[in-house]
Formats: structure tokens, C-alpha cells, sequence
């Protein structure tokens, strides 16, 4: 990073970043620098979710991430969730989930939230609502009311235990 | 601008001797806030969140030793939790899974602000501050750490190493106002330890003053009033009492999160209902 090129491999594609100031986010980068749009810009403080990636196996804001400083590691966003889907539109559990249970409105805080969920899944199969509750606890949406989005969750766990049950 | 990736303590000391100016980045959860909004400008960062050395904890017999890059998630996962449960506590209470995963320890001290959920464990703790330059290692007591509102006692070239606390015999309480249960700022938060061994409570308090502060009276009262022996819940007039002396302690101000008065109010009820759950039967005081 010495010559001020950022290498990052965002969902299993790697990238010399040139052109970032070493100030720049890596929310920034991801959206305009590397044109991927899917990570939402809203609160810049933490507070929101919307910009919900992963850097290396760690749930993060992507908004509070320095990019300078994670050069060299592994990044997912949503433009990755879908991308070893076995589904005809490319779509993960996760999303299916979203679009069945009714589970998205105006969408803004969807990436995040799908995000978040996908994350929890990885680390616990069953979770009880309390610990999905905690777990999306930092996605705020202002449409749904959660109802259907806590709906989604356990689709998603479901179809997620089953795909594991049939090889 | 630059930026420094440490890959090792001693090269983070060397960074920060050579631009005693910049500004340190762990977590970021605090830092990027500020630089998002404009509010810093960051000519030099030394990051350090790939220093190994910072990550991980030791247990030496009855001190636990956290490296100051350990996360807020680390601290309430499995491993830590029941060691220094009250930290585990207030780790839990920060932001969001989120922020849990980036906030470190070593930032919450760093920033001190007078709401930092982990301070008032801290201080409760008796906690000691290892700060690391060039020129060596140095201890800081907490109480001597958190010098004023966002203020330490770190001077330039200096960094947070680790944070060592003791293992105690005996429950721990970490209790938080504020407007719901995730993503909250404090409005007032109390930290409550017993030892056992010692045969002491200690009480602090955050978000009621500048810094974290011990309600010493109190600790005194409840020390000498609890029946060691037995373990048994003092007494109800013993418990109004103690947490009277706990609300006098406080010196909170008003502002665009609570006034004062709802604050001296809070930490009152939280002093009785953390003193209440210490000595419940079922929660092991009893020898």
C-alpha cells in the first residue's frame, strides 16, 4: 500500500484499488470506487446497518471502516450473497426468504439486513427470536415493523437446515 | 496523509514516536464517526488492527491481562464472560453486533468519554492501564487514565498495550439506562463487584460525571453491613441507604440525553437493584 494502491478481494474478485484517498471508507470504495452499489449509504455513524458488510469473516459497517487500513483482505457484500445460488435467479436462501415472507419495502435497509441475517445463520442453524433479535438489532428498517422480517429469518433458517439435510 | 499498518507493538511505538500527531485507529467505531462528519481531520493514522500482540487475553492465576485490541464481542463471548462477567455485560450493551465486532477495549479507554460502557467496569475493578511507547512500558491506574470528559492520561508517542483487571470470587452487576436495549448511548450506568475474598463491594458509576466515578461511602456501607458469612441480601434500610450514598456520589449534568436529577434518580434505583441481584440466593455470595 506503500504506492497508495489498495488491494482488496471483494466477493472472491480481486482488486487494485488506485485512486483512493487514504481517508476514503471502504463503504466509499466499495460503492465509488468499485461501483458496487448494493451497500447503502445512510447514517455514516454505526447507527443504521445499511452499509452491513463483511471484511474477512467479521460482520462490520462498512461506513466506519477505513479502507487504507484493511488492504489486503477479504470482502463480501450483498452483490456476493447470491453468487453460489443454486436458485434460477441467482437469488440466496437468505433473499428468497426476504422476497416469500414480504419481507422488503422501499428496500433501503435490505442489504444490510440480508447481510446480517446471512451472517447469523453461518454461526447458529436455530436461532431462538431473542438471539435474532439481537443479531439484526443493528439494522434499522422503517417500513416493515420487523414482523415480516423476523418471519423471513426463520423461512431462511428453515431452508437453510434443509438444503443441509438433502446433499 | 498517511497510513501506517503496524504489523507489530514495536512498530506501532516507532510510527507514533516518529508523528506523535497521528491519530491512532483500532476499531474505528469512534474515530470514522468523526471523520465522516467532517468533525477530524486525519493527516497521519497508525493502524492497529493487524498488531497480533494487541489481540488475544492471558490469565496469570487471579489477573486476566487484555490485550487492548480485544472487541467488545470477544469480551461477552463464552471465554471472557465468566471471568469479568460485569465487563462482559457492558461489552454487550455497546452498540450493535456490528460495532461489537470492531469496538475494542483499548478504543472505549483511548476515547473516555464520560458514557463508555466499559469504564465504570473498569474502574470498579481497580483496573491498570498498561500504556507502551518507545521509551517502555508504564502502568496507569484507571483512576488516574480517564483524566477528563474525552480525556487521558496518555502523553504523545504513547499507545494502550493492554488492560489488566483481577478475577474475582464473587458476583458482578453491569446496569444501563437508556432509550432501548440496543444501539443506546448511556444515560447512566452503574458497575458493581464483589469480592469475596476481600469481603468488598465496589460500586462505579458512568455517564453521571466526567469521568468514571466510585462511590466510595457506599462501598464502605454495604462492606461492612453484609453478612459475609451467611451471604444473605441486607436488609432493606441498609440497601436504601447504600443506595442514597451511591446517588450522592454522582455529579451529573443536563443534557440532550437526560437531565441530572432523572440521572441522580437512575443510578439510585439501579444501585438497589444491582445490590438486590448480588445477593439473591442462587447467585453464589454465600462461601
Amino acid at each position: 500500500m506503500g504506492d497508495g494502491t489498495l488491494a482488496l478481494t471483494v466477493n472472491g474478485r480481486a482488486h487494485q484499488v488506485v485512486d483512493a484517498h487514504p481517508g476514503e471508507s471502504l463503504l466509499f470504495v466499495l460503492r465509488e470506487r468499485l461501483g458496487l452499489a448494493g451497500s447503502k449509504n445512510a447514517c455514516e455513524e454505526g447507527e443504521c446497518g445499511s452499509c452491513t458488510v463483511r471484511v474477512d469473516a467479521r460482520l462490520v459497517c462498512g461506513c466506519l471502516v477505513l479502507a487504507a487500513a484493511v488492504d489486503g483482505s477479504e470482502v463480501t457484500t450483498i452483490e456476493g450473497l447470491g453468487i453460489e445460488a443454486s436458485s434460477d435467479a441467482g437469488l440466496s436462501d437468505v433473499q428468497q426468504a426476504f422476497l416469500d415472507a414480504g419481507a422488503v419495502q422501499c428496500g433501503f435497509c435490505t442489504p444490510g439486513l440480508l447481510m446480517a441475517v446471512d451472517h447469523l445463520l453461518d454461526d447458529d442453524p436455530e436461532p431462538d427470536e431473542l438471539v435474532v433479535r439481537e443479531a439484526i438489532s443493528g439494522n434499522l428498517c422503517r417500513c416493515t415493523g420487523y414482523g415480516r422480517i423476523l418471519e423471513a429469518v426463520e423461512l431462511a433458517a428453515a431452508s437453510r437446515r434443509d438444503a443441509e439435510r438433502t446433499p | 496523509m498517511t497510513v501506517t499498518i503496524a504489523r507489530t507493538l514495536d512498530d506501532a511505538c516507532a510510527a507514533l514516536a516518529d508523528r506523535p500527531d497521528a491519530v491512532v485507529l483500532a476499531g474505528g467505531t469512534d474515530l470514522m464517526v468523526e471523520v465522516n462528519r467532517g468533525l477530524r481531520r486525519m493527516d497521519d493514522v497508525v493502524a492497529l488492527d493487524r498488531v497480533a500482540e494487541l489481540r488475544g487475553w492471558d490469565r496469570d492465576g487471579d489477573e486476566l491481562r487484555l490485550g487492548a485490541a480485544t472487541t467488545c464481542a470477544e469480551l461477552a463471548g463464552d471465554e471472557l464472560a465468566p471471568l469479568v462477567p460485569a465487563l462482559a455485560q457492558a461489552a454487550r450493551t455497546v452498540g450493535s453486533p456490528q460495532i461489537r465486532n470492531a469496538a475494542t477495549i483499548g478504543g472505549n479507554l483511548a476515547t473516555a468519554s464520560p458514557a463508555g460502557d466499559t469504564l465504570p467496569v473498569l474502574a470498579a475493578l481497580d483496573a491498570v492501564v498498561e500504556v507502551r511507547s518507545v521509551h517502555g512500558t508504564r502502568d496507569v491506574p484507571i483512576d488516574g487514565f480517564v483524566t477528563g470528559v474525552k480525556s487521558n492520561a496518555l502523553a504523545p508517542g504513547e499507545l494502550i498495550a493492554a488492560v489488566r483487571v483481577p478475577i474475582l470470587d464473587g458476583p458482578q452487576e453491569f446496569l444501563k439506562v437508556g432509550t432501548r436495549n440496543a444501539m443506546v448511548i448511556s444515560v447512566a450506568s452503574l458497575a458493581l463487584v464483589v469480592d469475596r475474598a476481600g469481603r468488598n463491594v465496589r460500586v462505579a458509576l458512568g455517564s453521571v460525571a466526567p469521568v468514571p466515578v466510585r462511590a466510595v461511602e457506599a462501598e464502605v456501607l454495604a462492606s461492612d453491613r453484609i453478612d459475609w458469612d451467611a451471604g444473605a441480601a441486607p436488609g432493606p434500610v441498609v440497601v436504601d441507604r447504600f443506595a442514597g450514598l451511591v446517588a450522592d456520589a454522582a455529579r451529573p449534568i443536563d443534557d440532550h440525553r437526560g437531565t441530572a436529577a432523572y440521572r441522580r434518580h437512575a443510578v439510585e434505583v439501579l444501585a438497589r437493584r444491582a445490590l438486590r441481584r448480588a445477593f439473591t440466593a442462587g447467585s453464589g455470595v454465600a462461601a
